[in-house]
């Protein structure tokens, strides 16, 4: 994953400052080209590779999509400690080490029927614990809504991922493109919806991704909102 | 003389309970029962129905109609995501836009249903005060891959029951994911710009349901 040109892109435009009117979304220029450049991206490649990707049978995407899950188990184990959530870690270490064995590489989630919970978390989110402030909300190229804070420690998350250690290079571009494609296929009836309900849709993914991901924050309970 | 007293006594009970009618049931149950018993009938509905699972929008609707749009309060939710513009709307105009705020979120529900497959869903702890008139209710709709669902309701008591007025979905409260685009569209257009919008769009997703209910 070549992440570093691209944030060097977002970067360069985010900071070439675009006057906006919105005091809650100071980059809006600039994120509506990006937001623009994703979809056209989408609608070209991605969302035609999902659908085609849907057709495979069930236990071969249920297969994909654990043994990558079980990688991400890494990171939010090392995020939960870095938050104090010392059970929560555990757990999520707990996961990684049964479905790395018994698993079969990931293949297979066993942890979650043996009781050990799964918690999601990035480095973000340890930030944002720490009392780290969002800053403004940001829409990167290829990789969608984010906020500057989010943006700046993305390859933090790069890091404490197993896949992107693997060598050789071919293999794990190969694997890449398989993860994201499957991770497009399991939005492919939320982004449908997605037409339908929003008026603007820029402004809808905006206003529910930044409550979202403050929600992400406290862990799904988050003090009402300072209107 | 004490057995018929007995009998009589039994037979008043069993006529107090038969004669209860359905709505002061409802008003009755605990936001949380509601929520559980709707969610539940809808699921089983929905995976049970070979019309719905086709993606047949007319039934969908009946669906909805029928279990789920009595608990709605859809003119609070309305006023919520038109803010301080809905003081300055006619009555006539308040209820244009709850018409079609309310078909905007019928269409996009339905078709939310027609995507259930193998979910289930989990509740959380209900924790309310018997006096509250505010509660929300949380509950994770939990799928065999990806993160679970949040699936968070906000009802409030009235004389009929208690009443839905806001959803969150993974954490993004629906109120609050519409309330910057009607007061731009408001801003830009005024109220009837905002109503004629929200028709538009009603117009175009009922011209593709309307396709989905051919045989």
């Amino acid at each position: 994953m070549k992440a570093a040109p691209v944030f060097a892109l977002a970067a360069a435009l985010a900071l070439s400052g675009c006057a906006s009117t919105n005091p809650s979304d100071p980059l809006e220029t600039y994120n509506r080209a990006a937001f623009g450049f994703n979809d056209a991206l989408d609608r070209v490649a991605l969302k035609p590779a999902a659908e085609a990707y849907q057709t495979l049978p069930d236990f071969m995407r249920q297969g994909v999509y654990n043994f990558f899950s079980n990688l991400e188990d890494v990171g939010n184990g090392l995020n939960n400690v870095l938050q104090g959530k010392f059970r929560a870690g555990a757990s999520d270490f707990g996961r990684f080490a049964l479905n790395t064995t018994f698993g079969v590489g990931g293949l297979f989630d066993l942890a979650t029927g043996a009781g050990l919970d799964k918690h999601y978390e990035d480095f973000g989110q340890t930030l944002a614990y720490w009392g780290v402030e969002s800053g403004p909300y940001v829409v990167l190229p290829f990789f969608g809504p984010s906020t500057l804070r989010d943006a700046a420690v993305k390859p933090v998350d790069f890091k404490t991922d197993p896949w992107l250690y693997v060598k050789p290079v071919r293999t794990r571009n190969i694997g890449t493109v398989v993860r994201v494609i499957d991770g497009r296929a399991a939005l492919l009836d939320a982004s449908n919806l997605l037409e339908d309900a929003a008026l603007d849709r820029y402004q809808f993914v905006r206003d529910a991704y930044l409550q979202r991901r403050r929600s992400q924050v406290y862990d799904g309970d988050p003090p009402p909102a300072e209107q | 003389m004490k057995t018929f007293k007995y009998l009589l006594a039994v037979l008043g009970l069993f006529i107090g309970f038969a004669a209860q009618p359905a709505a002061a049931q409802s008003a009755a149950e605990a936001p949380d029962v509601l929520i559980k018993r709707i969610s539940q009938q809808v699921l089983d509905i929905a995976k049970n129905d070979p019309q719905i699972q086709a993606g047949n929008y007319r039934r969908i609707m009946d669906v909805v109609e029928e279990h789920i749009l009595p608990h709605v309060d859809f003119e609070r939710m309305t006023a919520l995501a038109v803010g301080r513009y809905w003081r300055e709307a006619t009555p006539e105009q308040q209820k244009r836009l709850t018409e079609e705020f309310r078909n905007l979120l019928v269409y996009t529900y339905s078709g939310a249903i027609s995507q259930v497959k193998d979910q289930r869903v989990e509740f959380r702890p209900f924790r309310a005060a018997p006096d509250d008139t505010e509660v929300e209710v949380r509950s994770r709709v939990l799928q065999a891959r990806g993160e679970p669902i949040q699936l968070n309701y906000r009802l409030e008591k009235k004389a009929d029951g208690w009443k839905i007025y806001d959803v969150n979905v993974l954490g993004a409260w629906l109120v609050d994911s519409y309330r910057n685009t009607f007061a731009s569209e408001i801003g830009k257009n005024g109220i009837d710009g905002l109503i004629g919008t929200l028709s538009e769009r009603n117009k175009r997703l009922a011209a593709s349901a309307a396709k989905t209910a051919q045989p």
